[in-house]
């Protein structure tokens, strides 16, 4: 059975005008699907406004969706009620972006990680002491670091807290927004050894979001490509790297520096920026910076259909 | 000559708890052209020492210990500040910040700001503005220089790939995209003609295509104007992309230099290696570095990478290395480098 499975998910955002009067919309998340297997690592990369991080809270709830179906464990949770909703976050978790943001400055680490089991869970502070050891443990960091506060510790450490908060509730999927971003390479390097050895201990689904295709490339078995809102490309992250079928993969994947290789900034051909998401253009929303648009990708919007061994929206794949 | 050249600088911070030594001894040195990258982890001291090469390190707080940065053969940190003012900061020395989204006023358009630049700093300013008794601010900006400016950064617009640059003037900063302002801020960079820029992490905040533009811009722009260029960055691909020749500081210490070729090809520092074998790849094997870096208050004796390397041993931790020359213009500061010297 797959864990997370998001059917047609569109999370649109209202643009207001003078007197509260709506006056457009930004697409953030517009017609997005896909089915999260057991244990694997599902990779969501794109820019930064592509709506990967909207897709992730809106599936955990924080951002409500326009449109579509979000079904966990067979049971759709996209409209339940708050109570109910309440007990399905428990195995369904999200860590964000900024760990040292998400910390209470003024509580030490002890009482953050109390937090999540007093909510979620009724065990006296003995067993909660007990579960909490041994999951800092797991992260590896010292027993001692439960009397710190956050700015006492670096941002390798609050992303280990991070986690320890999330996994004192053994969560089946784990939304991994932006897990290495802020840190340096030989820090990121240590944490993603953690997150692989964390999901094999815990038996964890993650969904990692991220603009990063080196991160992306070692940690994920399947990768799904946004382009402003909607899924131009998903496959194994083989079939991605190595032959990538949409032009926006192709420039995503030449713009990654390789050392040793070939100077990509020497010949890099994808011009321009994307568009402004409140003012889409007609048809393929790359068209305006692909190179082999014609006529029929400014009349057509290309849906995303299978051609082995992914899949991948455009009228002229490679 | 050398455009510009740091010999042993080093300096600190004074804080409530103690002198933190940020910069232990730190030389490099800039041709005309050429590409720098000094390349290396948060809190290794690389935005200090562009800053202090800039002359704009706090006043209350920094203190210069010792060393030399010479410029075009003076000295930067005994000349006279108002002079370095008019002629050196700014208009022979420029800036391009790590974060293009702080680094504009939000509440001017953008071209009222490029135009604020070029009426202290334009190369076609004949003297230094502001002269004589009345207060800098008051002094007028002449009709015939101010066209003259604003043709040349229409072209220099046009120059960067900024697309209707006469519309873009007229926008204010939240209207332009992440890419664009650094654009910009590049541009405004270029605009006073100068010899050296010193860019600071100019693509951390840009995705991966527009990184690719951005760096590419940098290249092409240092080869055709001439103009050095000092890019600090943690991002070793980008260093890989357009540098001539890369530094790497560790904890206020340099630790190796070396053309861009040998550098990646044969890295001599294990400190380097070890940066190298971090970062991520297909296999997913990438290592990491055990340990964190050391506070800089209490900084570890000798070779600051000591208590991380498996090579250390008694020398590493009672005197810091001396620069051992490799050839080809590849020197690295340890006692037990990779490849088999010593």
């Amino acid at each position: 059975m797959t864990p997370l499975s998001v059917r047609d998910l569109k999370v649109h955002f209202a643009v207001r005008g003078p007197f509260n009067r709506r006056i457009g919309s930004i697409k953030a998340v517009d017609g997005v699907s896909f089915d999260l297997m057991p244990g694997e690592v599902f990779g969501l990369v794109g820019e930064s406004g592509c709506g990967k991080s909207t897709l992730g809270k809106a599936i955990m709830g924080i951002h409500e969706p326009t449109a579509g179906e979000i079904w966990f464990e067979g049971q759709r949770i996209d409209a339940l009620a708050p109570a109910a909703r309440r007990a399905v976050r428990k195995s369904l978790q999200y860590a964000y972006q900024d760990p040292g943001a998400s910390l209470d400055p003024r509580w030490k680490i002890g009482s953050s990680l109390h937090e999540p089991l007093l909510i979620h869970t009724d065990l006296d502070q003995a067993a909660r002491e007990k579960r909490i050891s041994s999951i800092l443990e797991a992260v590896g960091l010292p027993d001692t670091h439960l009397d710190l506060y956050p700015h006492e510790i670096s941002g390798g450490q609050q992303r280990r807290v991070g986690l320890a908060r999330i996994l004192t509730l053994a969560p089946k999927v784990v939304i991994l927004d932006e897990p290495t971003s802020g840190l340096d390479v030989s820090v990121q390097a240590t944490v993603l050894s953690l997150f692989r050895s964390l999901r094999e201990t815990f038996d964890l689904t993650y969904v990692l979001i991220s603009h990063d295709l080196a991160v992306i490339r070692t940690m994920c078995s399947r990768v799904a490509v946004m382009y402003l809102g909607r899924i131009v490309e998903s496959g194994p992250t083989e079939a991605i790297f190595d032959r990538p079928r949409h032009p926006y993969t192709r420039s995503l994947v030449a713009a990654i520096p390789r050392i040793g290789g070939a100077r990509v900034t020497r010949n890099f051909w994808l011009q321009g920026e994307p568009p402004d998401p409140g003012n889409l253009p007609s048809g393929c929303r790359f068209r305006t910076r692909c190179p082999k648009a014609t006529d029929l990708c400014a009349r057509e919007e290309p849906v995303l259909s299978t051609l082995a061994p992914g899949s991948v929206a455009c009228h002229y794949p490679e | 000559m050398t455009l510009l050249a740091v010999e042993d600088l080093s300096l600190g911070f004074a804080t409530e708890a103690g002198f933190a030594s940020v910069l232990d001894r730190v030389s490099l040195s800039i041709e005309r052209g050429q590409v720098l990258g000094l390349v290396g982890e948060s809190g290794c001291g690389k935005t200090t020492l562009a800053r202090a090469i800039l002359g704009v390190l706090p006043r209350e707080t920094a203190r210069i210990t010792g060393g030399r940065v010479l410029f075009r053969g003076a000295d930067l940190l005994t000349a006279d500040p108002a002079s370095i003012n008019q002629t050196i900061r700014g208009r022979a020395i420029t800036f391009v910040p790590q974060d293009p989204f702080t680094s504009f006023n939000p509440v001017f358009t953008v071209g009222d700001q490029i135009m604020e630049i070029l009426k202290w700093k334009s190369p076609r300013a004949s003297e230094p503005a502001g002269h004589g008794w009345l207060p800098a601010v008051v002094s007028r900006y002449p009709a015939d220089r101010k066209r003259a400016d604003l043709d040349a950064v229409l072209e220099l617009l046009d120059t960067v790939q900024l697309p209707r640059p006469k519309q873009m003037l007229r926008k204010y900063p939240h209207e332009l995209s992440g890419g664009q302002r650094q654009r910009l801020m590049i541009a405004m960079a270029l605009l006073p003609g100068p010899d050296l820029v010193i860019a600071d992490e100019p693509t951390t905040a840009l995705d991966v295509t527009i990184q690719a533009q951005i760096l590419g811009l940098i290249r092409r722009l240092a080869t055709e104007r001439n103009v050095a260029v000092l890019l600090t960055t943690h991002d070793l691909g980008a260093a890989y992309e357009i540098c001539d020749a890369v530094n790497v500081m560790y904890a206020g210490q340099d630790v190796e230099s070396a053309p861009v070729d040998r550098f990646f090809a044969a890295p001599a520092h294990p400190y380097t290696t070890k940066l190298l074998a971090s970062l991520p790849d297909a296999s997913g094997t990438a290592s990491g570095i055990p340990g964190e870096v050391p506070g800089l208050i209490t900084p570890p004796g000798g070779c600051r990478f000591h208590p991380r390397c498996e090579r250390a041993d008694g020398p590493c931790r009672d005197a810091r290395p001396p620069v051992d020359q490799l050839g080809g213009g590849h020197w690295v500061r340890c006692y037990h480098p990779h490849g088999g010297i010593r």
